[in-house]
């Protein structure tokens, strides 16, 4: 194999380290997506009216069942038709936003429903709002179960931020292939961004195991 | 003009085909203690879960201190309640449940204040002052700050009464408050009952099984079967001369197992 060090410092190393920030950011804001449209989803699921959790229920089924890829594409050349163009990269913080809104919306039911009826109907007893039920009696319990799962959603995302590539978004993978393409040296480009995927992979696994230590120690007694 | 504390207007509750409470007319008076009793499967404890609203009727009304709670009035006609106005109507009303119920993530003194910071609206100070009365008073000011995993069930189910009634309420209901616990614990519960039965500061639901317990503290022994109220009366007369033919089999039922 021939590697050259010179091409990877001069060359592949500045370039890749402005992409690494844009696959971050595309991280970080389509997780804050997903945790925020997931609950939403989630509330709308579980609405009494079946006029509201119906279309809730489909929609997520819907977002499940599909690829995200086509999702990406879907977002990408048909908003432009309702007159709605977005640049590349929040088309694409939006499709795996909402994709994995839908997944989220799950981790959140079951985390939800492992609180035992018991504690929704002291809340009930105790007049307690919908507000302070949820902020202070069922959010607090239900936290051990769903951290460890979005922390794994957090993972996955980052791990599905390549897929922006195809919209031409310039993250780390997408300006791997373009330096790999325009010098001809695809060897340097993507081993460093598998690197800095596994390098980043396991920084995130660790924070979430942090994470999840507090949640566990500060809510369980 | 006096009306009663609690009445049921033929209240009408089923799950599906299965009817547990069959329009139940059923009043207490202000102040009155009634125990409920009956086997397992005639809705006793479900009046008073309706009664809680934890869950929701299907026809009939109830008041609460002359005042409807599942249906409210509108232009001259009662129409379905609104969740304001249930609130406004429950808040009258504090239940103390057979599984105590506690929220496991906040210590004993957290439980009691919660509802009255956020719902009442009491300062931190005020709540956690009267808490501590409370807590005080079922014996319990030295588990204040203890977990509920960290107390017996005989102690969560003191703090739980301890939590209810630091939400002023007017109305108790005990949904079978031995039920959970050893038999040595029962005590010390029915003990902490029997002084707010005594009190005559709370209009009290009882459902319970222990015979004695409601012999002694109830002004009115309520027998339940099938989903309706097949006899009533004081407690002496309940037990020692009951008329219905059901009553009369599980009373010697429940006497014998002892």
């Amino acid at each position: 194999m021939d590697w050259r060090w010179d091409f990877t410092f001069d060359v592949v190393l500045p370039k890749m380290w402005e992409a690494a920030g844009v696959t971050v950011w595309a991280t970080v804001a389509s997780f804050v997506l997903a945790l925020i449209g997931g609950l939403i989803l989630m509330l709308l699921k579980t609405h009494r009216s079946p006029w509201i959790s119906r279309p809730a229920t489909e929609f997520i089924e819907f977002i499940r069942a599909t690829p995200l890829l086509v999702q990406i594409f879907f977002l990408f050349f048909l908003l432009p038709d309702f007159g709605i163009t977005l640049p590349p990269l929040t088309t694409g913080i939006l499709a795996i936003g909402i994709y994995n809104s839908a997944l989220c919306a799950e981790v959140y039911r079951a985390g939800f429903q492992a609180v035992p009826k018991g504690q929704w109907e002291a809340c009930i007893a105790l007049n307690l709002s919908t507000y302070r039920t949820f902020r202070d009696v069922i959010i607090p319990q239900s936290l051990p179960p769903i951290v460890p799962a979005l922390g794994n959603y957090l993972v996955a995302i980052f791990k599905e931020t390549p897929l922006l590539s195809f919209v031409a978004v310039a993250e780390i993978m997408q300006i791997s292939k373009l330096i790999g393409a325009e010098y001809y040296r695809f060897t340097e480009a993507v081993t460093i961004a598998g690197i800095f995927f596994l390098v980043m992979s396991l920084i995130a696994a660790f924070l979430i195991r942090l994470v999840e230590n507090y949640v566990k120690r500060s809510i369980l007694h | 003009m006096t009306h009663p504390m609690i009445q049921f207007d033929k209240v009408l509750k089923a799950y599906g085909a299965l009817q547990v409470l069959k329009d139940l007319d059923f009043s207490v008076g202000k102040g009155e203690v009634v125990s409920i009793i009956g086997p397992s499967g005639s809705g006793k404890t479900t009046v008073l879960r309706v009664l809680m609203t934890l869950e929701g009727i299907q026809d009939g009304t109830m008041y609460v201190d002359g005042e409807p709670l599942n249906r409210m009035q509108k232009n001259g006609v009662l129409v379905d309640a609104s969740k304001a106005h249930v609130r406004r109507i429950r808040s009258k009303i504090g239940m103390v449940f057979q599984n105590f119920n506690l929220f496991p993530h906040m210590t004993a003194l957290e439980n009691c204040i919660e509802a009255p910071v956020h719902t009442l609206g009491q300062s931190k100070a005020e709540a956690t002052e009267e808490a501590m009365r409370l807590l005080t008073m079922v014996g319990l000011a030295d588990k204040a700050g203890h977990y509920p995993s960290q107390l017996s069930g005989g102690q969560q189910q003191r703090v739980a009464i301890a939590r209810t009634l630091a939400m002023h309420p007017e109305v108790l209901l005990f949904d079978e408050p031995t039920s959970a616990l050893d038999p040595e614990m029962v005590g010390e519960v029915l003990e902490v009952i029997r002084d707010l039965a005594k009190s005559g500061r709370y209009t009290i639901l009882l459902v319970t099984h222990q015979m004695g317990f409601a012999k002694e503290v109830s002004d009115r022994v309520c027998f339940f079967d099938g989903g309706r109220m097949v006899e009533q009366g004081a407690p002496d007369q309940l037990f020692d001369n009951p008329q219905n033919a059901r009553l009369q089999q599980f009373l010697s039922k429940v006497l014998e197992a002892g």
